[in-house]
């Protein structure tokens, strides 16, 4: 079994093949979130069931134009399929049922292939559990956030602690099961952090992603810092991050990268492959694709999507092949714990004033030709620095 | 040719917006010189910037025919001078091309200090002057009052006082009237060696230097061969001409007349204001008096914020300097800042105008360090050195002491703000002297002050603390020895030099605990902690700490969008860019340009 840190592994997942599929409904808005989502009380949002009928058929009809696209991943099979949000678990397990299978009968699933899917606490059931095993789903990632009522209150989630605890109850025996957290709300003390961590591995999951708070432009969080609330403190976060980093090792949890940590077996391959810079197929609203060294991207807007699957065209808002690919690998390489080989750019980087400085403050290491970043919390830092390589 | 008894010369004295060049564009017009129609608002105002600021930077000068009703022709010619204290040398030699001089003063503020240093200059150099109060017109007007103030100053009757509205040309034939009969018409000799006062030059790009003229003595023909007496330059009279105020050419000219000189010379620096043109062959052995070699008055250091620019801005200083003699500078290499020049300026207007001429006319961006004087250091062993960079300060060890340079202060201002004017002058360590009042409601103040405590923002706070009614003149007096010392501000241990200043002891800690909490706030955190250090000598005065960064990660990467991760990276990719490092800290050129900032 190969570490969840390991060049092997990693090296492995630049040539893994994923599916993107973007679920956009939600029951409420989290004040947080930029993804494409649709929530009650949107506009056009009137009739959600009609809407995710729609929506669901718009999805079907991309997957068929996508896998006679004869580019990248045509014809090969997947090895993973990952079911991103918005809230995939609140469309049901007939839903994704349907999903993963149009997939597999599409593009072909390979033997052992990944099917995971971001569910939120309070969608999980019994029900739904049987329901997701039995249409081949292996792996759940629980949106937990925190298990301090409080700070799920000011993150707007819908769920309280005792149902994120339930749900994880429910699904560790049964899936490969990760737990998503959110640290550094403002208000939320470190104590009630390092209880959110203990919490959460104290269930024993296979998986953890523990992510700051981002305040992203556009947002009710945005929209209330820029009034004058509170926002995310760096060093507080600071903090909170090496509280589950260490907390994580001590359960055995290894970390892979910036924000990820697993269990032996259990990286997210959807995840690993992404920094691998892997190619993968985005299918929804709003995703992203890369495809034979092309990155693309979907409409953000739910209506645009369905109207344009509707009258049989690509539902694309954009595409470009990026300019320096090799670049590319570095600057997504070097979030991995693992690192990053610098390839052709070894000898600049010898000489590299930047790069040097962060040898020496012990930010980075490079050792026979492989950056790696040793504080990860300063991976932005080292990423800007390692594109300044190319002039 | 006109006969030198039907000629005047003369200029108008007058504050910023009293309306001189309102006034020079009616003389022009009233005289039938330039039509209406073909009037560009503030014909003397050539400069872009003279135009938005409303003053004279470089003298001009134009010839009017003029012929009053029954009387006969005669030629005036309008010398202009330049509106500020800095410029106060290139007052002085315009005023010395002059017989008499028109005192312009606004009806409803008054008098102002500098126009009234300029009205005693111009009489100290014998002219007439014809008081004149402008733009009564407006509803605020009260030439009575002003009347008596100017009667008070310069003697005679207010009744006398000539009553002229620019803008509309009321009273402008009674001046007319009154520049023909009052003035004096020049003497000088037309049989003696040719003297000609150079007052002005301007670089033409095609033409060469261009200089202005004022025929003293003598003639000058062209093609004569011709010397200019304090750089010793022999050059040829290319070309003769007056501004009517579209250049005629003409033959000649003899005393008394004014006009233009062009020679081929291209280099500014070998014609200068102040200069005396005469005959090659036979020429006058006594140049006219009063030249003077452009002092400097206030020091910055100029350096290009992206340094690949140090190339385009000599080049740029090389142009401007092409206009403006006044203007010095040398290559200076700063430890933070790179490689730029140190720049001497006639004073802080200069400076600022050549700021603003640099960014604006060559596109520069530049930081400018905060403006010094020139100190006189006196070594243990007798030595006397001029310091005009704090970098240049000899070390404490072998210091013996530092003398400054002072300045007399004239200051007019409403009564009502005596008090306030006195505490401002005392918290920049000024000496009071006479105090006379005008009027029963302003007052004439005379200080002596440290140059280098009213070159920082000692106008604007004087302004803005007498509700802009105060107004100010100064001249250069004695050095004198003072308790200065020399702040510098450490950087992670690094003395960074275009930080450093000389100031009194007592305000060391102030501006050392300034420019330390402004430079943390400025410069971002670092992979380690920075301390930042403000010292004399080896005593550190003030200390701040810019914490180390802990956080610099994005947490994920939302839907696969690398697209927009890589941008976010090439953000932040361009920002270092323009980091200076001071040794191993990275300092945005931002926080130079905003720490070095006056007017916080």
């Amino acid at each position: 079994m190969l570490s969840p840190d390991s060049i092997e592994l990693a090296d492995m997942a630049a040539r893994w093949r994923s599916a993107y599929v973007h679920i956009p409904f939600c029951r409420r808005r989290c004040p947080y979130c930029d993804f494409a989502v649709v929530a009650p009380g949107d506009p056009h949002a009137d009739d959600l069931a009609g809407l995710t009928q729609r929506y669901l058929a718009a999805l079907h009809a991309e997957i068929d134009i996508q896998s006679e696209v004869d580019n990248g991943l045509a014809g090969e099979s997947l090895d993973a399929i990952n079911l991103g949000g918005g809230t995939p678990s609140s469309i049901g397990a007939t839903a994704i049922g349907e999903i993963v299978e149009h997939l597999d009968s599409r593009f072909g699933l390979a033997p052992g292939a990944e099917v995971s899917i971001e569910a939120n606490p309070e969608d999980v059931s019994e029900e739904l559990v049987d329901g997701l095993l039995a249409v081949g789903v292996n792996r759940v990632s629980i949106g937990v956030q925190s298990f301090d009522d409080e700070v799920l209150r000011f993150l707007g989630r819908a769920h309280t602690a005792e149902q994120a605890g339930a749900a994880l109850e429910m699904c560790v025996p049964r899936f490969a099961c990760g737990v998503d957290l959110i640290f550094g709300a403002p208000g939320e003390s470190l104590d009630s952090w390092r209880a959110t961590v203990a919490s959460a591995l104290s269930v024993y999951p296979h998986h953890l992603s523990a992510y700051g708070l981002t305040v992203e432009a556009g947002t009710a969080l945005w929209r209330a810092v820029r009034a004058g609330a509170s926002a995310p403190d760096p060093d507080d976060q600071a903090d909170k991050y090496e509280v589950v980093q260490a907390a994580a090792a001590d359960a055995n949890l290894v970390q892979y990268e910036v924000s990820n940590y697993a269990r032996p077996g259990f990286t997210c391959r959807y995840n690993l492959s992404t920094w691998g810079q892997g190619e993968y197929v985005g299918l929804g609203v709003g995703a992203h694709g890369h495809r034979n060294a092309v990155r693309s991207r979907n409409v953000r807007s739910v209506l645009a999507y369905v109207k344009a699957l509707e009258a049989g065209d690509l539902p694309e808002a954009g595409r470009e092949v990026p300019v320096e690919p090799e670049m590319e690998r570095l600057i997504l390489g070097v979030r991995r714990s693992c690192g990053v080989d610098l390839g052709e750019w070894e000898e600049a980087a010898a000489s590299h004033a930047g790069l040097q400085r962060l040898v020496a403050a012990g930010v980075i290491e490079i050792r026979r030709g492989r950056l790696r970043v040793l504080r990860p919390l300063l991976a932005d830092d080292v990423a800007a620095t390692v594109l300044s390589l190319s002039p | 040719m006109t006969d030198a008894a039907r000629i005047r010369n003369f200029c108008i004295i007058a504050h910023i917006d009293h309306g001189k060049s309102t006034l020079a564009d009616r003389l022009l017009e009233a005289t039938g010189a330039i039509d209406a129609r073909n009037m560009r608002a503030q014909m003397l105002d050539t400069m872009d910037l003279e135009r938005e600021r409303g003053i004279t930077i470089k003298a001009n000068s134009v010839s009017i025919r003029y012929t009053p009703p029954g009387g006969e022709e005669h030629l005036l010619n309008l010398i202009d001078t330049p509106g500020h204290v800095d410029f106060s040398y290139e007052v002085s030699r315009s005023l010395a091309a002059c017989e008499g001089a028109l005192l312009l003063v606004d009806a409803s503020q008054g008098i102002e200090a500098q126009t009234l240093a300029n009205a005693y200059l111009a009489i100290e150099s014998g002219l007439e002057i014809i008081p004149v109060i402008n733009k009564i017109d407006l509803p605020a007007a009260d030439p009575e009052r002003v009347a008596k103030e100017l009667a008070g100053i310069l003697g005679g009757s207010p009744d006398e006082i000539i009553a002229v509205s620019a803008k509309t040309g009321a009273g402008i034939d009674h001046m007319l009237d009154a520049i023909i009969e009052k003035l004096p018409a020049p003497e000088g000799d037309r049989a003696a060696p040719t003297r000609a006062l150079v007052f002005d030059s301007y670089y033409d790009t095609y033409r060469g230097v261009v200089c202005h003229v004022r025929i003293v003595d003598g003639e000058l023909e062209t093609g004569d061969d011709v010397r200019f007496m304090a750089t010793s330059m022999p050059a040829t009279a290319d070309e003769i001409g007056m501004h009517l105020p579209a250049s005629q050419v003409v033959k000649k000219l003899h005393n008394g007349e004014v006009g233009y000189l062009i020679t081929g010379i291209k280099e500014i620096d070998l014609i200068r204001v102040g200069d005396t043109v005469t005959s090659a062959k036979h020429g006058a052995t006594n140049a006219l008096p009063g030249y003077s070699e452009p002092k400097p008055m206030v020091y910055s250091g100029l350096f290009p914020i992206d340094g690949d620019d140090f190339e385009r801005l000599r080049d740029a200083l090389d142009k401007l300097r092409l206009n403006d003699s006044s203007l010095l500078y040398r290559a200076e290499t700063s430890r933070a800042l790179g490689f730029g020049f140190r720049a001497g300026f006639l004073g802080l207007l200069h400076m600022e105008i050549v700021r603003e001429r640099l960014e604006r006319e060559y596109d520069l961006d530049l930081v400018t360090t905060a403006p010094s004087v020139e100190y006189e250091a006196t070594t243990a062993d007798g030595r006397i050195l001029r310091v005009s960079s704090p970098q240049d300060l000899p070390d404490r060890g072998i210091l013996e002491s530092i003398a400054e340079p002072f300045v007399k202060v004239m200051i007019i201002t409403p009564s009502d703000y005596v008090g306030t004017v006195m505490e401002l002058v005392q918290q920049r360590r000024g000496e009071m002297g006479e105090m006379t009042y005008l009027s029963p409601t302003r007052v004439e103040l005379h200080y002596q002050i440290p140059l280098a405590e009213i070159v920082y923002d000692f106008f604007d706070q004087l302004k803005s603390r007498t509700k802009g009614y105060a107004s100010m003149d100064y001249e250069p007096a004695a050095y004198r020895t003072s308790d200065l010392v020399r702040v510098d501000i450490l950087l992670n241990d690094i003395a960074v030099d275009a930080f450093s200043t000389i100031v009194h002891r007592d305000k060391a800690y102030h501006y050392g605990r300034q420019m330390a909490t402004r430079l943390r706030e400025l410069i971002p955190r670092q992979l380690f902690d920075v301390p930042i250090q403000a010292a004399i000598g080896g005593r550190i005065i003030a200390r701040e700490t810019i914490k180390a960064k802990r956080k610099d990660v994005t947490a994920k990467c939302y839907g696969g969008d690398i697209t927009r991760k890589r941008k976010l990276l090439e953000r932040q990719k361009e920002g270092k860019k323009r980091m200076k490092m001071v040794g191993a800290v990275e300092v945005p050129q931002e926080a130079f340009v905003s720490a070095l900032r006056i007017d916080e």
